[in-house]
């Protein structure tokens, strides 16, 4: 499916996908990135989404559901503009991440894989995400903030705040 | 691959090299548990039941993925393997229901089996069982989510077996369940083989389900009585007020024709026998021209009454008798017999949905040229033509797949439609509209109508081909086709019909100018003793009678289990010069129609013998019991003594040994002892009865050569090859009266009317419904 006109993808997106499912020599080799690459442009995983890759790697729709419900990283609701991901593993729970988890959630006004009624921040709770070094750590979107104090959190949120003043997007939805 | 010898708690076993251990083992009679482990699906080693302690191997290894080798040495059970099973178990009972006493499937659970097997009957989780809402995803198809102990064997049953892979498992670890393709519900073929395959009672059947408990079930095994592939179905029986209701039809034995497989129509189209609508009295239309309930003894007289009147002054030319695809080889046998030498007619004939007279005609002279089913499974190489046996012939399709999948065989697809089997198929040639008489002519090497010469390349390098054709082929086609494929070494035949006893009706006689075995009724032979009063000429086809009798050229006619009213739109007053008696389970267009109707057993109902379309002969178990109706035989038996006739000239009962073996019960008690077996197959049981179908099996073997049977096997329940083609066959009558039925997966001609689970499963097929649980 190299038509542009057929995709709901990005044409450099969709060019990146017609030259993945030629890289493996199995096809479904190619699925999890794909998956991963249409999340971080479309948001999360549509039905639309699903229906696209199934059929550019030519399995059953639910081939594709059977694979992307397994990970957690994958989403199929919306997020917010920016995720919030707090990791609660072991090193980061011992130096405080729950407090600090705690005050996003006064913050914010969501909990676990809650998304802010503006659509701006989506938050969760996440397994290790390789940072113990400098725990209590987190991440959002591909950002990482880490040596947080419940302290932090005001000022990280307003940083995005900013930044998508800045862009001039308020609302994702 | 060459034998290996290795040694499995303590007793040397023999078995080629690389053959799974777990199969090695239930082979030699060693018992080793499983749940995902299934028979000729790809290997899973999810469930970890099957685990063996293999010498100098560190860990426990599963016997489902290990093969075996020379001078290996095995323990399948040890106090340490007890352990680790009892462990497994224990997992799966953290979240597995202990709701066994309401459960479908208490009682026939492998989960329930092994727990009381290895007595895991205590636990050391103290969390809350997780409790999920059961889903319905389709009529047929229920799916209780805690239930499930996630050994994907629907998942592949459906892939691999079916090739439908409308099933998928969701999400990881406790929270995975399987998921249908529909979100939540199925869309799929509906074969209910994932209910069949699953080990606990997650997947459950609409049809079955809360209504009874498998130990208060009689089991008995008998043909299908849908499709003409004859598998063996096992009806669940239970007592009811008026005799006994089937309560379900599933695949329990395995031991048939059909090996693992069952379709929706044999799985869930059981449910017409149990129909409100049956007819179970006979009917006689009074003086204001409505039908009436009367006595059996009544009806019978007047019938006779009425035809014996017809035969003596008009003549047997002017009664005319229909046949039914559904009734059994003995039943068939006997009415042909009471047609030709009763009521002196030769106008006898079925609705025909394949030319099985030209087929034994064509091979005639050619011993071993035809195909058993149980061929379709192992041939290495098939030619399709036509036809589209994922819909008409679900198990030939089933033996197809399953033969490319695991033995690698060559399947070759031709037809002037795309169908499902050609992604089984190594090459396809697409046909022109009506181009199956071309093929023939392609076949034997001109590229005149189809040019494409690599497809018949192939196939002429094979050196043995399974033929495979339907009713696209009739009459000189037919004879074209088997011709060429005589001239070849290995090439062998099966030609398709529509009904379960289709091939048995034709086999049986039931044609205007052949007799029983395709012998000629101008050249009768043997038949001339036989048959006294028969007359010599041959009589009219079935549209022949139905012209006359609408023109009021017929005075009688005798429609058994048939339906040929059901699409003419015919008024009573067009028939009214001719009496009109049906015989049938409902009360079909044709039985409103009818001066006198007999209420008639189904095909469940009774004993006897079928032939599906490949020539397998196998032996119907009466399974049910319905107040009121009669087998086809009986009345047959009833309406000849009422004519006078001396019934033992039509059904040679009361002869041979004349002693009692202390066997009290009669033919129709449903399921035979042992002891009985063996005396059934070797023409011991005395046949005392007139309404004993197994006498006339007798005559049937005497006077048809290709029915010489194997009876044990017979009696036993297998099926047993019959093959046409060793009496020569004259000159047919034309061939325009083929009508095949074309039924899909979910119809089966009128009976399928009258089935609710059928008509449930077409509305799903249309229109998915929309399920009160949603999938979280």
């Amino acid at each position: 499916m190299s038509n542009e006109t057929m995709t709901i993808f990005s044409p450099k997106l969709a060019a990146r996908f017609d030259a993945l499912v030629q890289k493996y020599p199995a096809r479904r080799s190619a699925l999890v990135p794909m998956l991963l690459y249409a999340q971080d442009e479309i948001g999360y995983l549509s039905d639309a989404v699903i229906a696209e890759v199934a059929e550019r790697i030519g399995i059953t729709e639910l081939d594709v559901r059977n694979v992307a419900t397994y990970y957690s990283m994958l989403r199929f609701k919306p997020a917010g503009k920016y995720n919030v991901q707090v990791c609660t593993n072991i090193s980061c729970m011992l130096r405080g991440a729950y407090d600090v988890f705690e005050r996003f959630q006064d913050e914010l006004g969501v909990g676990h894989k809650g998304v802010t009624p503006d659509g701006l921040f989506s938050l969760e709770e996440v397994e290790c995400i390789g940072a113990c070094c400098w725990a209590p750590a987190i991440q959002v979107n591909y950002d990482f903030h880490d040596e947080l104090t419940p302290e932090s959190v005001s000022g990280i949120l307003a940083e995005y705040r900013g930044k998508a003043k800045a862009e001039g997007t308020v609302s994702h939805a | 691959m060459a034998d290996v010898t290795f040694t499995v708690d303590g007793k040397k076993l023999t078995a080629p090299a690389g053959t799974l251990l777990i199969d090695a083992c239930r082979k030699a009679g060693i018992e080793i548990p499983a749940f995902c482990y299934y028979p000729g699906l790809s290997l899973q080693a999810a469930c970890r039941m099957c685990v063996v302690r293999q010498e100098k191997v560190p860990k426990l290894q599963t016997a489902c993925t290990t093969t075996v080798a020379e001078e290996q040495v095995f323990i399948t059970e040890s106090a340490e393997i007890a352990q680790a099973r009892k462990a497994t178990i224990e997992l799966l009972l953290g979240n597995h229901p202990l709701d066994c006493p309401v459960c479908d499937a208490g009682g026939e659970c492998e989960l329930q089996d092994m727990t009381f097997k290895y007595g895991a009957g205590e636990s050391l989780y103290a969390e809350a069982k997780r409790h999920r809402e059961e889903q319905q995803w389709s009529p047929a198809v229920f799916y209780d989510r805690p239930r499930c102990i996630l050994c994907y064997r629907c998942i592949r049953m459906c892939g691999e077996g079916m090739d439908v892979w409308a099933l998928g498992v969701q999400n990881r670890g406790a929270s995975a369940v399987i998921a249908p393709n529909g979100g939540d519900t199925l869309d799929c073929e509906q074969c209910g083989m994932c209910i069949d395959v699953c080990p606990v009672g997650a997947l459950t059947s609409g049809s079955y389900r809360y209504k009874t408990r498998p130990w208060e079930m009689n089991h008995v095994s008998t043909v299908c009585t849908h499709c003409a592939d004859g598998c063996k179905v096992s009806l669940g029986v239970r007592q009811s007020s008026d005799g006994s209701e089937i309560v379900r039809a599933d695949n329990r034995d395995k031991s048939g024709i059909n090996n693992d497989f069952l379709c929706a129509k044999g799985r869930f189209g059981f449910d017409f026998v149990e129909s409100a609508e049956r007819l179970s009295k006979p009917l006689i239309r009074n003086t204001d021209g409505k039908l009436e309930p009367t006595t059996w003894e009544h009806a019978l007289r007047f019938a006779a009454g009425k035809l014996k009147g017809i035969r003596d002054t008009q003549g047997g030319a002017a009664i005319g008798v229909i046949g039914s695809n559904f009734t059994t080889n003995e039943e068939n046998y006997l009415l042909q017999k009471f047609a030709r030498t009763v009521l002196q007619t030769n106008n006898i004939d079925h609705e025909r949905t394949a030319d099985y007279a030209s087929f034994a005609r064509a091979l005639a002279g050619n011993p071993s040229r035809a195909a058993g089913m149980r061929e379709t499974l192992t041939f290495p190489a098939i030619l399709l033509i036509g036809g589209n046996p994922t819909e008409e012939h679900p198990l030939l399709a089933w033996n197809l797949r399953t033969n490319v999948r695991l033995n690698r065989a060559r399947l070759y697809v031709a037809n002037d439609k795309k169908i499902k089997l050609e992604r089984q198929a190594k090459a396809v040639l697409r046909l022109p509209a009506n181009g199956y008489a071309a093929l023939t002519d392609y076949l034997g090497g001109s590229d005149k109508v189809i040019p494409d010469a690599s497809f018949r390349e192939a196939l002429l390098a094979e050196e043995s081909l399974l033929v495979i054709f339907g009713q696209e082929y009739r009459g000189a086609a037919i004879e074209a086709l088997v011709k060429w494929g005589c001239t070849r070494n290995n090439v062998r035949f099966a030609l398709l019909g529509d009904y379960a006893n289709s091939r048995g009706a034709s086999d049986m006689g039931l044609l205007p100018d052949l007799l029983p075995g395709y012998v000629p009724v101008s050249q009768p032979g043997a038949f001339n003793v036989e048959y006294p009063g028969m007359p010599a000429r041959g009589g009219k086809t079935l549209p022949e009678m139905l012209q006359a009798a609408m023109s009021g050229q017929l005075d009688a006619l005798y429609i058994v289990g048939a339906n040929p009213f059901a699409h003419a739109a015919v008024s009573p007053a067009a028939l009214k010069s001719t009496f009109l008696i049906a015989q049938d389970i409902f009360l079909t267009e044709t039985a409103a129609l009818a001066d006198v109707v007999f209420p008639a057993a189904s095909l469940y109902e009774k004993t006897g013998t079928a032939t599906n379309a490949f020539g397998d002969v196998q032996l119907v178990r009466k399974a049910a019991d319905h107040a009121g109706v009669k087998p086809d035989f009986e009345i047959l038996v009833r309406l000849a003594g009422a004519m006078g006739v001396d019934v033992k000239s039509l059904v040679p009962f009361g002869s041979g040994v004349t002693a009692d073996f202390g066997q009290t019960r009669g033919a129709h008690s449903g399921e035979a002892d042992r002891h009985a077996v063996w005396l059934a197959a070797n023409g011991l049981e005395p046949k005392l009865s007139p309404f004993d179908p197994l006498a006339v099996l007798d005559e049937i073997e005497r006077l048809i050569p290709t029915y010489k049977l194997d009876r044990m096997n017979l009696f036993a329940g297998n099926d047993v090859p019959v093959e046409p083609g060793f009496v020569p066959v004259s000159a047919l009558a034309g061939t325009d009266v083929v009508t095949p039925a074309h039924n899909g997966l979910f119809t089966s001609g009128t009976m399928g009317h009258y089935s609710p689970g059928l008509k449930d499963l077409q509305r799903h097929q249309t229109s998915p419904m929309l399920t009160g649980t949603a999938a979280d």
